[in-house]
């Protein structure tokens, strides 16, 4: 067995609220790992703690209102991250691990040009000479596929475009060689041709560099297309973690059946005769109220008295492959019979 | 064949770009923000208007209201032209046709309660008062799904499915015909998308309403439209009825669009076309046929940047802007 | 108040809570005059023996023409307060009704009238109150008010305009007007209401900047006649005596610099407690 890179044990971040609402537990027992090379999608909707997930992992969650409880844990290569000092945490953001962001136009300084501000990152950790450090530049911004790199280096944020903005991103993300890529909704906001750009981009620059990717996201087609495994966030946990190939094709918690069912898909006939898609009933709960017991339960149709009573831990679903390989946070495991909906 | 509910012949709407000279010179360059397009509607159907970013999509839905007024152009609503129009014969118009826009956050007033803004066009149109607003909104939220005891809520008390059904129900209000979708589920969640889109569909059956879906969002799209039209560049590339245009669409446009939308289904192996360069600006459109500079046609030729593609008939109801369109990718 | 998230906001100045409970002070004190003041403004009470200095009798002492301080301080608070908000509302409705009808209309209406607002703006204001109330021989108190208000739009007007230009491009204004809301009800119901906040702000500052002006003209002998006390006019008629009856003129002096500042602090406070962006959910 492969020595994980990364390894998340148990992480908890929660955030204390202004009027007293109690602490919004945004992240609550969260465990899983990323091994050498491989990408590592997180999955889930708005609410669920995916970027909360990954701001900690790099502690970049502001300390007050968050904090990260004790007993969470969190190493990387064998160093846990959360009792380094602030001077060898720094020597791994930006160098070991880097991270990219969603919305591209606020996460570059606007009155830097691009090449100065690629050029930092290996400044900083290389200790190379502004030459040098250019020239790096140049090289980062022709292996991210920009054109006529040596006239684009001087350029400002604001005169390119959202695509090539993303780019320059991953450029200063990976001028170090970082053996981990945090990719925060890297594609969100972009059109869907330049997502697939960019998409193919992160694949290839993986194969080259031999990086692991963890690539969060709410597109579960592009978690099927560039992910060797999933995990599933909901309110805070992780519900589901497989596979690609078996979580697609024997998703065994509820929300993630929901989920899939309501994705309209490209490659379902057109639907326009029967109209409906399956959807999820209910909403996200807040982060200071999570519901007793399952999470899930108010929104799932095979809920019953267990479930509101008992929180389920992560059991494991066998299928076939090491023990661990395929997880579920959910009660059917233990009482298959159950999984007839609700009329 | 049933006449159409909303018929658009030639639309313009141009915006001049910065001007030289602090303000005073001419315009620099004009941006083609939508540039003749033509569509047609009928009753009870849902026309999918796809594009990217800057394609001119949300500004003919706009335009279509007259919320921006066109350069040129005919828009005819069941018979009656909207851009001939004067401002109170508008407003009258203004029943028939609605708008649901993208933005649960910014399309609610942040200092109005549910109640107020659903009570107001019930009062600018005069269709209702008092107690008899009062049941007319309580219908309304029960009819997009919310309880009526969210009337008395404030837009930030709601969450982003809920304001949109808000929205939805604002529009609902005066009873139209025909409502514009600006990329309606484009902001929530993928679970609360599928909700609205439901609720959407259901809405059209009873209410025999026509729709204009605005999105980026091929399978969406897909979902819940009749016949789609896709935008590139301020003009109407290829439009067909939804069947036709994702099993065999004729624009090497709609094949790269529509290779580049990830399926939830790891074991699809589809060949993806990833076309390089950006989405051009609209203000520099390239000469001849817009989409030339990334076209990945093989058959791509010099005509292609000198002469623009007419959107013609190739195939029966299938209509597309390419030299090559009876050879498709 | 405290409950709310804005309350929770103002009260986070220092500042805040002391300026509210003086402005408080001055206001009920105002309205109370005839109540809280045991002379009559006007009554010299003994000729012959002025400029006594404070004491049980009379709290503030009595200024050169053998008035109570304390009384005429307190019926100043009525005139020069009076003056100030009264004006300041002139300013704010007329710099209201101009920027938003600028900002939402826009073309050749704003391009004049802002025009207007240069000039306005450009103008010494000072000097142009001087000379309308050299002008005056006796002038009136609402022509004063008016005065003040009117020369005093200008700024309002410029902030009004700004914020209606980015709220007319916010979807729910273009909402409005797709259901059929003609230009009035989108700027009363929808547009402004939503500007109120800077309004609301700049008012609260704006008060102590007319108190100010008024004071000076009154000072200059050009603002409120005597004997009708304002702290302006208090100031100079004790000003002659500052060496050996310091407290005629120390005490309107004072006043006004206590609720100028007050004004500025609640101000500032207001404008963290009702900023919008604050209200996101």
């Amino acid at each position: 067995m492969t020595e994980p890179l990364l390894r998340v044990r148990d992480l908890k971040t929660y955030f204390v609220t202004e009027h007293g609402s109690g602490t919004a537990r945004a992240v609550d027992g969260v465990s899983f790992e990323v091994l050498p090379g491989e990408t590592l999608g997180i999955v889930g909707e708005s609410g669920c703690g995916k970027t909360v997930t990954s701001l900690s992992i790099l502690r970049l969650i502001p300390e007050p209102p968050g904090h990260i409880r004790p007993g969470s844990f969190i190493e990387f290569e064998g160093r846990n991250l959360l009792t380094l000092e602030p001077r060898e945490l720094r020597a791994i953001r930006g160098n070991q691990i880097a991270m990219i962001f969603q919305e591209p136009m606020t996460s570059l300084n606007p009155v830097f040009t691009v090449g100065d501000q690629i050029a930092e990152a290996a400044i900083v950790h290389q200790r190379l000479s502004r030459r040098a450090a250019r020239t790096r530049a140049i090289e980062m911004l022709k292996l991210v596929g920009i054109p006529d790199p040596e006239e684009r280096v001087d350029h400002y944020p604001h005169q390119m475009s959202g695509g090539m903005r993303q780019r320059v991103m991953i450029a200063m993300a990976l001028v170090c060689h970082p053996k981990l890529l945090i990719a925060d909704e890297p594609t969100t906001a972009l059109d869907v041709t330049i997502q697939a750009q960019i998409l193919e981009l992160l694949d290839r620059l993986q194969a080259e560099l031999g990086m692991a990717v963890m690539l969060i996201t709410h597109d579960l087609g592009v978690v099927a297309g560039s992910a060797d495994r999933v995990v599933v966030m909901y309110a805070g946990q992780v519900v589901e973690q497989a596979p690609t190939a078996a979580l697609f094709a024997r998703p065994l918690h509820p929300y993630t059946e929901g989920l899939l069912a309501s994705v309209p898909r490209l490659d379902a006939p057109p639907a326009r005769e029967h109209g409906r898609l399956h959807g999820i009933p209910g909403q996200v709960p807040a982060a200071t109220a999570w519901p007793d017991g399952c999470r899930f339960h108010p929104r799932c149709p095979y809920a019953w008295d267990r479930c509101r009573a008992e929180a389920p831990p992560l059991l494991d679903a066998g299928g076939g492959g090491d023990p661990g390989t395929h997880t579920v946070r959910c009660w059917l495991l233990t009482d298959p019979r159950r999984r007839t909906p609700h009329p | 064949m049933t006449p159409a509910l909303v018929d658009v012949r030639g639309l313009v709407k141009h915006f001049p770009g910065e001007r030289a000279w602090l303000g005073l010179g001419r315009p620099r360059a004009v941006v083609r923000a939508v540039d003749d397009v033509s569509f047609a509607i009928a009753p009870g159907q849902t026309l999918g208007l796809v594009g990217e970013s800057g394609c001119g999509k949300s500004t003919v839905g706009r335009t279509i209201l007259r919320l921006i007024e066109p350069d040129a152009g005919r828009v005819t609503i069941d018979g009656q032209d909207v851009v001939a129009l004067g401002a109170s014969a508008l407003r009258a118009l203004r029943r028939r046709m609605q708008i649901v826009f993208q933005d649960p956050y910014g399309s609610l007033n942040p200092r109005m309660t549910v109640r107020q803004m659903l009570a107001e066009p019930l009062a600018i149109h005069r269709l209702a008062r008092g107690a008899d607003a009062e049941r007319r909104i309580a219908a309304l939220l029960e009819e997009v799904g919310l309880d009526p005891g969210f009337a008395q809520s404030y837009a930030h008390e709601l969450s982003g499915g809920q304001r949109q059904r808000v929205g939805i129900a604002r529009a609902l209000s005066v009873e139209p015909q025909f409502l514009v979708l600006d990329e309606p589920v484009s902001a929530l969640d993928v679970s609360v998308q599928a909700q609205v889109l439901n609720l959407l569909a259901d809405l059209q059956q009873r209410r025999r309403l026509t729709y204009l879906f605005i999105a980026h969002d091929l399978a969406v799209v897909k979902h819940i439209a009749d016949h789609v039209a896709v935008m590139y560049l301020g003009k109407i590339v290829e439009r067909a009825p939804a069947p036709a245009l994702y099993s065999g669409p004729r624009h090497p446009y709609t094949t790269s669009l529509l290779s580049a939308v990830p399926v939830p289904d790891p074991k699809a192996q589809r060949q993806r076309i990833v076309l390089s360069g950006d989405v051009p600006s609209p203000a520099h459109p390239p000469p001849g046929c817009p989409f030339h500079p990334r076209c990945p046609h093989p058959k791509k030729d010099t005509r292609c940047r000198t002469e623009p593609p007419a959107l013609r008939e190739v195939a029966p109801g299938q209509l597309a802007a390419c030299h090559f369109a009876e050879q498709p990718l | 108040m405290r409950k709310t998230a804005s309350g929770r906001r103002f009260f986070r100045h220092p500042t805040a809570a002391p300026g509210l409970f003086l402005l408080a002070f001055f206001v009920t004190v105002a309205i109370a005059a005839p109540v809280v003041a045991p002379y009559a403004p006007y009554y010299q009470i003994d000729i012959a023996h002025p400029d006594r200095p404070p004491s049980a009798q009379f709290l503030l002492g009595t200024d050169p023409f053998s008035r109570d301080v304390w009384s005429r301080l307190v019926y100043g608070a009525r005139v020069s307060l009076g003056i100030g908000a009264v004006a300041m509302l002139v300013a704010a409705t007329v710099g209201t009704a101009v920027g938003a009808v600028a900002g939402y209309f826009r073309s050749w209406v704003d391009t004049t009238l802002m025009r207007l607002v240069d000039v306005g703006l450009a103008m010494p204001r000072i000097f142009v109150l001087l000379m309308a109330a050299a002008l005056w021989e006796h002038i009136a108190l609402w022509v004063l008010v008016l005065l003040i208000g009117l020369t005093g739009w200008f700024g309002t007007s410029r902030l009004v305009r700004a914020e209606v230009l980015s709220l007319r491009e916010r979807e729910f204004v273009a909402a409005a007007r797709a259901l059929g809301a003609g230009a009035g009800r989108v700027i009363f119901r929808h547009v402004l209401p939503n500007a109120a906040a800077p309004i609301i702000v700049s008012g609260a500052l704006g008060i102590g900047h007319m108190m100010l002006l008024e004071a000076g003209l009154s000072f200059l002998g050009l603002g409120v006649p005597s004997p009708t006390p304002s702290w302006g006019n208090m100031i100079a008629d004790g000003w002659h005596k500052m060496a050996v009856a310091w407290w005629s003129s120390t005490f309107p002096g004072l006043a006004i610099s206590l609720v100028v500042m007050a004004l500025n602090a609640v101000g500032d406070a207001l404008r963290d407690a009702l900023d919008p962006r604050k209200e996101a959910a």
